[in-house]
């Protein structure tokens, strides 16, 4: 055998022993790459696993079927409106609403109406199977309640029309999503057209000077600091040196409106560039000054890769944390603001408060809100590469 | 004044408004990081009024918040070193070993799919990694730790420096690639006719080559390292502590300037004025790294003539 | 076939070449002598830099590229399935239309690769290598001062006589050479010609070149490609003075290409 195989490299003059070991090296080094992507792309796959695993239990939540009473008793004290075995068992923040239930159906007084009523989050947990509080009584009449079909677990539309809460089940993301719509929509307002208007001007109207470059290396700086910073500078500034309001979604915009400016800037700028230079000298061609030919020729060529980079800044900006913890954005909001200088919070801050909150349904509640923030950043992404690709005009 | 002249004054005019509002616009970007800098200054140094920028830098002991409060950062120092380090050693082998591979070895298809999953991961707001890191990836830690016979906090440095490591390896995969792109065929063509191995080009000729770039990338993932705060404010620990153990609790400067400013204390108090000290730390330190790895990506550009950068 | 007493080095059996579902190179079949110096020639497009590119199986290289056929050298097929590409490349080096030194010093360039393969060990057995490398590619004299500038700080034809230095630091037989003087201007261009000449007794020359008279000078054998054939192969001066092939002529006499 092994004198065949040295037959065999005799007739080769092309075989070379020492090359056996390069090639493994080489295949080793190509080996170790690979497996790095595939950590990143393994990662990947792990995580959001693991965050819809955890979330899609928060989609849905336990409702009992029970008597409630509608008199003054109950009225004065809304915890009577159950029956005293239901009374652990139900929400304590549904109860609560039982007289704004009554202003809607005054017909409901002095009667015992059967109705679903949400259970309180210890219920909820101890029937998803996650950690629980509930005593061995009440576990023995859950499973009943259970057994005769006077449980369901409901579609958790709470989550998406109530705001925060300190009870748990009653905790939903709808303060938290009109906070972040107000705060981006400041953001957008400022940030937009004062990085459009700096394209503009470094690309179309600017040469190539001390001030240009200075611009420029001030861009490149903002981009690179960290986002905690510009909560310091919101603190200092617009909260302790204009007095504006804190927690509002005005300061929040207005700091995360100087967050984003680099990205619309640089994003706006490549638009313009792309734009080739014919069009412009075309213009100049018909006697049109720079102004003309900028407003009515370049920028409406340039627009598509305008939005787009501006809804990859808003993306970016609704995600954003951290400098928003700084100017006070997560205090305990409960009910949707309603200006931009009232107190707020945002989604992703909210999502904080909550992964620090003890009770166990938060974590669920949280990893949904993760999943609603996840979708909108996506669709959002979507629709700008969507974007990008349709008015993709090959010059 | 003929109508002709009016309205050639009003035309010039107008654009002379227009350019001055665009002018303006441009200036705000400069007043943006110099209002940073001396917002951050000025506080910093109301704080150094009260306390010593000396032992501020070398002492170790944080104490906030009683009588003889001492604000020595140097276990901040330590613990944002810690973590930076473990994320760093995640990040920049994954990172430049995804992008040598989708640059050298994957085909065109492969790649096209595959840089899209990787930018995902840059767009994962940190507050969700800082959820991930705190519920499911401290615990595995722990778990893990235990296996070894070793003992790890819930709040191990190890975990969020894991998570903030996943989180910076596109600056890191992103850059290296283009980099590593960039580098003229020309040059692995040489390496492949004097009869080298595709992984030999790659590590002789092609990655010396690129390194500035590579650096480049390395120095801005540090940079973002260092100004992290939601996932070690969610999974790192709060308690300043001076240890090289990755699976103690320890705590960073972006944490520190968290607490400072959420606590009950008075603005001019030096517990909330620390907070602006370290930001000013925060701010210096992460300033020098983008201008070494702008002025190195600046003279590769020079060196190979390349416009995609 | 040309009848003479030369040995071949190269024997070239019915080559095609596809890229992806189109061909290349249509049945090439030519016997290439040992040192000699043969020069491909003929219009853009017409294949004999791909065929260049065959012989030392860089074209492996590129993931479309299909190849039927043989290349024959020292009684093996390099195209077989036990023949390692990269040790084909030992054997045959390349110089390229652009000099591409690497970004390394001028003595880093040259025993990059003697030491990679063994050839040479760190110390003095690499410096007299070296030396003796840059000593037959004509630089010697102008860089042995030098040695540990950077290879690119060197002039277009001193880096292209670097790069031929590389290149035989390996010890190869064949030296491909793909317009190795387009790039550069004449006084270079002649120094190399001249060098050709030269290293034409140690090593079998293989050289693609667009300018004819170049051909005219350095070459023994000359073949003409055209679309991708190999339409006439003879010495050098039956090509130029007396071609058997009318496209032949019609090239030389520059009606087309």
């Amino acid at each position: 055998m092994i004198k065949r195989k040295k037959e065999k490299q005799n007739n080769n003059p092309f075989y070379d022993s020492t090359l056996k070991k390069r090639h493994a090296s080489a295949a080793r080094f190509k080996k170790f790459t690979l497996t790095s992507l595939l950590f990143s792309i393994a990662f990947l796959s792990f995580f959001l696993f693991d965050i819809v695993g955890k979330a899609i239990p928060a989609f849905k939540v336990a409702y009992i079927q029970t008597e409630v009473t509608f008199n003054e008793k109950s009225l004065d004290d809304t915890r009577f409106a159950v029956d005293k075995k239901y009374r652990d068992l139900v929400s304590r923040a549904w109860l609560r609403d039982i007289p704004s239930l009554l202003k809607e159906n005054p017909n409901f007084m002095n009667t015992t109406i059967t109705t679903w009523v949400l259970a309180d989050d210890q219920v909820d947990q101890y029937l998803k199977g996650h950690h629980h509080k509930l005593k061995e009584n009440e576990i023995t009449f859950v499973e009943n309640l259970l057994s005769q079909g006077l449980i369901e677990n409901k579609f958790n539309a709470i989550f998406f029309t109530k705001g925060d809460s300190k009870i748990p089940e009653y905790a939903g993301l709808y303060s938290a999503i009109v906070g972040s719509v107000l705060t981006l929509i400041i953001t957008m307002m400022v940030a937009f057209p004062i990085g459009v208007m700096t394209a503009i001007y470094l690309e179309e109207f600017s040469s190539d000077n001390k001030f240009t470059r200075f611009i420029e290396i001030n861009i490149n700086n903002l981009a690179a600091i960290p986002s905690i910073l510009f909560g310091l500078l919101g603190l200092a500034i617009f909260i302790n040196l204009f007095g504006m309001p804190r927690s509002s979604p005005l300061v929040g915009g207005l700091t995360l409106a100087l967050m984003t400016l680099p990205i619309i800037i640089v994003s706006s700028r490549a638009a313009l560039r792309a734009v080739p230079d014919s069009i412009r000298q075309a213009g100049y061609g018909l006697g049109l000054n720079k102004i003309q030919v900028t407003r009515d020729h370049v920028l409406p060529l340039a627009f598509p890769g305008v939005l787009t980079g501006s809804i990859i800044g808003l993306a970016h900006a609704m995600g954003e944390t951290a400098p928003l913890i700084i100017i006070g954005m997560i205090a305990f909001i409960p009910d949707a603001p309603t200006m931009v200088t009232q107190a707020a919070t945002v989604m992703p801050a909210q999502l904080f408060t909550w992964a620090g909150m003890p009770e166990g349904m938060y974590i669920e509640k949280t990893a949904a809100g993760i999943v609603v923030l996840l979708t909108i950043l996506i669709s959002l992404n979507t629709v700008a590469i969507i974007l990008r690709k349709k008015f993709e005009v090959k010059w | 004044m003929s109508t002709f002249e009016s309205r050639k004054r009003s035309r010039e005019l107008n654009e002379k408004l227009i350019k001055l509002a665009l002018i303006s616009a441009a200036t705000i970007s400069i007043l943006t990081t110099f209002g940073i800098l001396f917002s951050i200054l000025f506080e910093a140094i109301e704080f150094f009024k009260l306390r010593s920028f000396w032992y501020f830098i070398t002492g170790a002991t944080w104490s906030p918040g009683v009588i003889g409060s001492q604000f020595g950062a140097l276990p901040i120092f330590a613990g944002t070193f810690v973590i930076t380090i473990i994320a760093l050693g995640v990040a920049i082998p994954v990172g430049l070993g995804s992008a040598i591979y989708m640059s050298e070895y994957a085909s065109a298809t492969v790649r096209d799919y595959l840089k899209p999953l990787l930018e995902i991961l840059a767009g994962i707001p940190t507050v969700v990694y800082g959820f991930f890191a705190a519920i499911t990836v401290a615990p595995l830690v722990v778990k893990i730790a235990e296996f070894f016979g070793l003992e790890a906090t819930f709040n191990s440095a190890l975990a969020s420096g894991v998570v903030m490591g996943i989180m910076i390896i596109p600056v890191i995969s992103s850059l290296s690639d283009d980099v590593i792109r960039a580098v003229p065929d020309s040059q692995r063509k040489a390496a492949f006719a004097l009869g080298m191995t595709h992984g030999e080009t790659i590590k002789n000729i092609v990655l010396p080559s690129a390194m500035p770039g590579i650096i480049s990338a390395s120095l801005l993932g540090l940079s973002k390292a260092l100004g992290e705060t939601m996932i070690v404010v969610m999974a790192a620990g709060l308690r300043p502590n001076l240890s090289w153990n990755p699976l103690e609790d320890m705590t960073t400067v972006t944490v520190t300037i968290v607490n400072s400013l959420v606590g009950d204390f008075e603005f001019n108090s030096p517990e909330t004025l620390s907070a602006f000290a370290l930001g000013l730390i925060l701010f210096v330190v992460t300033l020098i790294l983008n201008m070494i790895s702008l002025s190195l990506i600046r003279k590769f550009k020079e060196k190979y003539k390349v416009n995609t950068l | 076939m040309i009848e003479n007493d030369n040995k071949t080095k190269i024997a070239v059996k019915n080559l095609n070449l596809y890229y992806g579902v189109n061909q290349a190179l249509f049945d090439i079949s030519a016997n290439l002598y040992e040192n000699k110096i043969t020069a491909l020639i003929g219009p853009s497009g017409c294949g004999k830099s791909t065929f260049l590119r065959c012989v030392n199986r860089m074209n492996d290289l590129i993931p479309i590229v299909k190849i039927d056929g043989s290349i024959i050298i020292d009684n093996k097929n390099i195209y077989d399935k036990d023949v390692d590409e990269v040790s084909v490349r030992k054997k045959i080096g390349m110089v390229f239309q652009q000099p591409n030194p690497f970004p390394k010093s001028i003595y880093d360039n040259v025993s990059y690769a003697p030491l990679k393969h063994g050839i040479v060990k760190k110390g003095r057995d690499c410096d007299e290598l070296v030396e003796l490398s840059l000593i037959k590619s004509g630089l010697w004299n102008e860089v042995k001062d030098k040695l540990n500038q950077p290879g690119t700080s060197l002039s277009g034809g001193q880096q292209q006589r670097l790069c031929i230095a590389r290149t035989i630091a390996i010890k190869p037989e064949v030296i491909l050479m793909d317009e190795p003087t387009s790039a550069l201007d004449p006084i270079s261009t002649e120094k190399i010609e001249a060098l050709m000449l030269e290293l034409k007794q140690d090593y079998t020359i293989i050289t693609v070149t667009h300018n004819m008279q170049q051909a005219a000078r350095v070459a023994d054998y000359t073949a003409f490609f055209h679309l991708g054939k190999l339409i006439e192969y003879d010495e050098t001066q039956t090509i130029f003075v007396n071609p058997h092939n009318k496209k032949t002529e019609d090239y030389i006499t520059g009606r087309f290409g």
